[in-house]
């Protein structure tokens, strides 16, 4: 893991929480700091080239935004893992997938489609496909969704 | 709203829906190209979040890598009755950044879901115990991912 100076974890936190909605957002954040404007700069730059940072942008609130997710698993053959995955990554509602260890389940993906028969339609196609069973599991009830991460000594 | 204003708000959503530039005036080349000022650009987007299609401005991290690189998602076995009490006494957890109750396939027989961060295997395995104990639920399975394919943001423009 980079090293990250004391001005980097401040920095982090704070761009987490809340990137200033202004015309100059980094020289706010700088002023709020008590430092210079090219320091906030360089240290996200060096955040996001080691990967720290994946992107600094808007967090939409998927569902208010008129879209329906699910997730889905399925059970695939050791052999197709890699073919699979990549199928099902050619979709543009697919954000997330990822081969877990679970016994009913290996892969896991989350898709999104802006109207729940578009999901629907997506799901068969991607069955079809694949040739696998696909099992969506969409939320009937959300408690949490958390994005902050506190970094600290 | 007419079409012109739903239309650069679609190009304001795109813009921001990926990754804002590392620049002292970001939003200067958008407002150029949309024939509109920043000060506009900024106007809609705080309509946005006023309306809550937009959660905030901020960075998005890759956890594994600022530290928190033991991460698990973990399904409990929950009765439907006890969902709602259960559900909201795992979000008052810290190291539970998500959770969601899921309708799910009678042979898997998990519902509600969390993701759990820790900054070390041992601290994953201590808090998904604690909060077995704590919550009343043993019946749990933890679903660790082995292999990243894709992890990107929505795009809806």
């Amino acid at each position: 893991m980079t090293k990250l100076s004391a001005l980097d974890k401040q920095v982090l936190n704070r761009v987490q929480k809340d990137f200033p909605l202004t015309v100059h957002p980094f020289e706010v954040m700088a002023e709020a700091m008590g430092v210079s404007e090219a320091q906030v700069m360089d240290s996200i730059r060096k955040m996001k080239t080691a990967g720290i940072i994946r992107r600094i942008g808007g967090i939409f609130d998927t569902p208010k935004m008129g879209y329906h997710s699910t997730l889905c698993a399925c059970k695939v053959p050791q052999d197709r893992i890699d073919a699979v995955a990549a199928l099902i990554n050619m979709e543009k509602g697919v954000t997330h997938n990822y081969l877990r260890d679970n016994d009913v389940f290996n892969l896991w993906f989350t898709l999104s489609a802006p109207s729940k028969p578009e999901l629907k339609a997506i799901l068969s196609e991607l069955q079809q496909k694949t040739g696998l069973v696909i099992n969506s599991m969409p939320a009937t009830k959300v408690f949490k969704i958390k994005v902050f991460f506190e970094v600290g000594e | 709203m007419n079409n012109t204003n739903d239309e650069i708000d679609k190009h304001i959503i795109a813009f921001i829906q990926g990754d804002i530039p590392i620049e002292s005036r970001p939003y200067n080349g958008l407002a150029d190209e949309l024939g509109i000022s920043e000060d506009e650009v900024q106007a809609r987007i705080l309509k946005m979040m006023s309306k809550g299609l937009l959660r905030r401005l901020g960075a998005v991290l890759r956890h594994q890598k600022a530290g928190f690189d033991s991460n698990a998602m973990v399904a409990w076995g929950v009765e439907e009755e006890d969902a709602d009490e259960k559900g909201e006494f795992m979000a008052g957890y810290d190291e539970v950044s998500h959770c969601y109750l899921r309708e799910t396939p009678p042979d898997f027989g998990y519902n509600l879901f969390t993701m759990i961060h820790a900054r070390s295997e041992k601290e994953l395995q201590e808090i998904i115990s604690r909060i077995s104990s704590e919550a009343g639920l043993s019946r749990y399975t933890i679903i660790k991912s082995l292999k990243e394919f894709k992890k990107t943001s929505m795009t809806y423009y």
